[in-house]
């Protein structure tokens, strides 16, 4: 099982690779930026039309849109939508998916049969043509971007979670708190759910990296969150149309879109191995042996 | 004299990680010579495993090792892969702990047993074959035609113990290295492995380094034997003079601390503290902090004592002079407990069936049933301890988690204070189980990592909303004083404690809610030797202050009797033989009882006495055997044996009741048998 450190001494086993501490210092300058855009004095809706689809300047970093906004303003508020869906949707995901499988783990029987038919069902589906359907139903809103991103994350927080429970239910301090006469509430959320966190804390990095993908490829289709609001995944879309008039247009939202994945995924990929123990011994110089 | 086989010059092993430099192994020195067996006795950390696997060249590259080994005429320290590769193939076998890991799965046996010899080109493929099942018949493996086709898992455990034991000594090493060979084997079994693997050592006359942590074991087949603490080599001898007379304190403190099967009832004499870890030895004498002589001493505490030779002994320690011997069975015969055993009884368990359907195929329809627990009856009263003994799946821990209401009952009633628990709903069962509490074997697992040790000792009362109520912090703090750690210490995560400290910890978890009973399973077992005798003396002060009574469960005969007030012994889901302590020990009436107290070895070699080795092992209790269940592996068996299952009664003019047709004294029955042939 997991090594247990304090956070802090976690967290430094992350920052000790590389890779990791690149995404890590990546993710929160765009969190910084996203979270204070207003404050710097970016504003993604100011149109001038006088300036319609220029390139870099000086007045404009990143150039404008055909409707003459700044690319860079609109980039930056983009990544408050992209971040804001991504971490509903892994709540979302999250505060459904733990439950269901710590209920089907536990309990097993027909409960566990009812749950993980469920789950298998919904994983049969490809995630998109769900998500597209349901948006039909509620129409586009950010509300419906993020359900929809966020019921595509509840099966594999089930499988997480129920796969938790079916490690620590024979063990013994699950058992010893049993004795004590604990209800199966209090087993499930209080004894099994603080021993599982390290591999959900995991899943929900890594699910972060899908849920930008997801919610960028719905307003890529037009699906997404409606105009004006900005986001990556519409203006790559609106940026592809004027691909021959501005090249440089669509080339900040889908660096920001890739950069932002590949750092959840790196960071999620280290943070499984910092917490399961999977971390490669450190090479250290003259260290050895002979 | 000629050489030794194996001789080792201030050997040092020091591993090198990211927690720092650990030194495991500070300066072993160590002669074997042909025909020997030398034993190889510490604590965890003392540094025996990694002794011997620096002689079989197996250290991590991690590892820095430093002297010299020779072996058969070759330096092994250095000496590149090639060598050490031919070296183990021919001079040196070595023998794990657990067969089950030590065997590949997915080999027959037969192969895997002459694979060290083809591989070293000493075997012709097309002689392999012949050889393999030769291996397996001297190790006394019944049809090995048959056998050496199969595959591990379709052997048992001391059968997949003796096929690493043939492939260990399937190129006839010069010398044979066991680490701890029969720890993960049942008691009855252990005689069996023990015995083989000392008449395999004298017909190849082989040297052998015998590594244990279990004292008896090494007294009844070591010729001398070397004491490892902290690393080192604190005291060698022959086996007699270091059991006799031992001549450094930690080797004759650690003789005292061990409760002895044939010694008198009274308290343990316990090595304060615990055993040192490689990465925090203390400075000096690495012993000092826990020695009766040296403690207070100050050369004790800034200088390390030399390996110096005291009457023929080697012993490292400045004052061995003054090591008294351990005087046997001198332990002052404690005070009675005043008549427990009487009046109301606790607990009743009558006729209690645990039965687990095996389910197979589409329908998942029950194709077999596992007894795990086929009709046993036990009672508890006030104050007094049953020890519960049995070998591994007899059924005795089930018994006590049924008992506990982890597990459904299938037949069969259990009352708790004149109340029926069994089966029965959240809120009978709440009510029980604040007065019945369960200390489990591993301290390891037992304790939630998440929870620092002060909430896991009040968890208990919050689960049932009395924490207020019965004294709040306070509570915690006098609970933690009870079990002798500092109230301080609450904060604490499991982690920080050694595994004796977190048995306590389970304990003081245990006495939260006042409970009336505590049902034991296995408490020391899985602790080290010098910690046991400390938590079962705070279990014996536990129930004479609180008046607690005990289920003991165990599979050590010597603890059990240290322990407990009356005895039951458990074989394959029923009880064969039930008595008070002193009657069931002093004339044990079962045949399988006689065999396990015959089994137990004792540390001290001069009383080497005769085993009954049972054949076999403990049959599966998903197919047990008709009629008595013992009756395959029983000396005394007839026809009769086979077809009726013997009733559980009294034994005429005995207090001890017990399941079987011919119970009798042990001596009457050689004499019967005797007289039958």
């Amino acid at each position: 099982m997991s090594a247990l450190g304090s956070a802090a001494e976690i967290g430094k086993r992350i920052v000790v690779r590389k890779t990791a501490a690149l995404s890590l210092a990546y993710l929160v300058a765009v969190a910084l930026a996203a979270a204070f855009a207003t404050t710097v004095g970016f504003d993604p809706l100011s149109q001038n039309l006088a300036r319609m689809l220029e390139g870099p300047s000086r007045d404009y970093l990143f150039g404008t849109d055909e409707l003459g906004r700044d690319i860079l303003a609109r980039v930056v508020y983009g990544a408050r939508t992209s971040l804001i869906t991504a971490a509903g949707a892994v709540t979302l995901a999250a505060s459904v998916g733990v439950p269901m499988g710590l209920v089907a783990g536990f309990f097993g029987g027909w409960r566990d049969a009812v749950l993980m038919r469920i789950v298998d069902l919904k994983l049969a589906l490809p995630s998109i043509l769900l998500a597209l359907a349901l948006i039909a139903v509620l129409g586009r809103s950010q509300v419906a971007a993020l359900t929809a991103v966020g019921l595509t994350g509840v099966p594999t927080f089930a499988r997480v979670a129920r796969a938790q429970v079916l490690s620590l239910r024979r063990r013994d301090f699950v058992t010893a708190v049993e004795a004590f006469g604990a209800s199966s509430p209090y087993l499930m959320f209080r004894t099994i759910l603080p021993n599982s966190w390290s591999p959900i804390l995991t899943q929900m990095v890594v699910l972060s990296s899908v849920a930008i993908l997801l919610e960028a490829s719905l307003a890529f289709l037009g699906v997404g969150i409606p105009p004006p609001t900005p986001s990556w995944g519409e203006m790559l879309r609106t940026g592809k149309e004027y691909l021959y008039e501005s090249p440089t247009y669509a080339i900040l939202p889908g660096l920001m879109l890739t950069l932002t994945i590949l750092s959840f995924d790196t960071l999620g990929r280290a943070l499984s191995a910092v917490l399961e123990g999977r971390e490669d011994a450190p090479v250290r110089r003259g260290a050895g042996p002979a | 004299m000629p050489d030794p086989v194996l001789t080792i010059r201030s050997l040092s092993v020091t591993f090198v990680g990211p927690g720092g430099i650990v030194p495991a192994v500070r300066g072993v020195d160590l002669e074997v010579h042909e025909n020997e067996v030398v034993g190889i006795v510490g604590e965890s950390g003392s540094g025996k495993s990694v002794t011997a696997l620096a002689v079989a060249g197996l250290l991590p590259p991690s590892a820095r090792v430093t002297g010299s080994i020779v072996l058969a005429g070759r330096e092994v320290v250095g000496a590149p892969r090639e060598a050490l590769r031919l070296m183990r193939g021919q001079d040196i076998g070595v023998i794990f702990q657990d067969p089950t890991t030590t065997l590949n799965p997915l080999m027959p046996v037969g192969s895997q047993v002459v694979e060290g010899e083809l591989a070293h080109g000493r075997l012709r493929v097309d002689e392999a074959w012949p050889r393999a099942v030769e291996l397996l018949r001297e190790v006394e493996i019944a049809d090995p035609a048959g056998r050496a086709a199969q595959y591990p898992h379709q052997f048992s455990g001391g059968m997949r113990q003796r096929a690493v034991i043939a492939m260990a000594m399937a190129g006839r090493p010069k010398l044979i290295v066991a680490d701890e060979p029969t720890t993960a084997l049942d008691v009855t079994v252990q005689a069996q492995v023990l015995a083989l693997l000392a008449r395999r050592q004298a017909a190849t006359g082989a040297a052998a380094i015998l590594i244990s942590h279990d004292l008896g074991l090494v007294a009844e087949v070591a010729h001398r034997v070397a004491v490892m603490y902290g690393g080192r080599i604190v005291e060698t001898g022959s086996a007699h003079d270091i059991f006799k007379r031992p001549r450094h304190p930690y080797t004759a403190a650690l003789l005292k601390s061990a409760p002895r099967i044939e010694a008198a009832e009274g308290r343990l004499d316990p090595i304060p503290g615990q055993p040192p870890t490689p990465t925090d030895l203390p400075a000096g004498c690495s012993f000092h902090p826990r020695c009766a002589i040296g403690a207070h001493r100050p050369r004790c505490r800034a200088e390390e004592p030399p390996f110096r030779s005291v009457a023929a002994h080697g012993v490292a320690c400045h004052f061995a002079e003054e090591v008294a011997a351990p005087a046997t069975i001198d332990a002052p015969a404690a005070a009675r407990r005043p008549s427990v055993g009487q009046g109301e009884a606790l607990l009743e368990v009558e006729g209690l069936k645990i039965h687990f359907p095996i389910k197979a195929g589409l329908l998942r329809r029950v194709i077999r049933t596992v007894r795990a627990v086929d009709g046993v009856s036990l009672r508890i009263a006030p104050g007094e301890t049953l020890g519960l003994v049995g070998e591994s799946g007899c059924g005795k821990t089930t018994t006590g988690r049924a008992i506990m209401g982890l597990i459904p009952v299938t037949g069969g009633s259990i009352r708790f204070r004149g109340r029926a628990i069994e089966n029965a709903g959240r809120d009978v069962l709440r009510e029980a189980r604040r007065e019945m509490q369960y200390v489990f074997q591993d301290p390891y697992s037992s304790l939630n990592p998440m929870l620092a040790v002060g909430d896991a000792v009040a968890e208990p009362l919050r689960i049932h909303g009395c924490y207020d109520e019965m004294g709040g912090a306070r509570w915690i703090a006098r609970l933690f004083e009870m079990v002798g750690l500092s109230p301080s210490v609450a904060h604490r995560q499991p982690r920080e404690f050694s595994g004796g400290q977190k048995q306590r910890i389970g304990i003081a978890r245990a006495l939260a809610l006042k409970p009336r009973l505590l049902i034991l399973d296995e408490p020391v077992a899985s602790l080290d030797v010098s910690i046991q005798a400390q938590i079962v003396n705070l279990l014996q002060d536990l129930q004479r202050e609180l008046g607690l009574a005990y289920l003991f469960i165990a599979h050590d005969l010597s603890v059990v009797k240290h322990m407990s007030d009356r005895v039951a012994v458990m074989y394959l889901g029923r009880i064969v033989e039930q008595s008070d302590k002193a009657t069931l020990y002093a004339s044990p009436l079962h045949p399988y009882t006689q065999a396990l107290l015959s089994a137990v070895p004792a540390p001290d070699p001069s009383g080497r006495r005769r085993r009954i080795v049972l054949a076999g092992e403990i049959p599966n209790p998903a197919s047990p055997p008709s009629g008595c269940h013992f009756h395959p592996r029983c000396f005394r068996a007839g026809p009769r044996c086979a077809v009726e299952p013997p009733t559980f009664e009294p034994q005429p003019g005995s207090p001890t009741l017990r399941a079987c047709h011919f119970a009798g004294p042990l001596e009457a029955t050689r004499g019967a048998a005797g007289a039958a042939s």
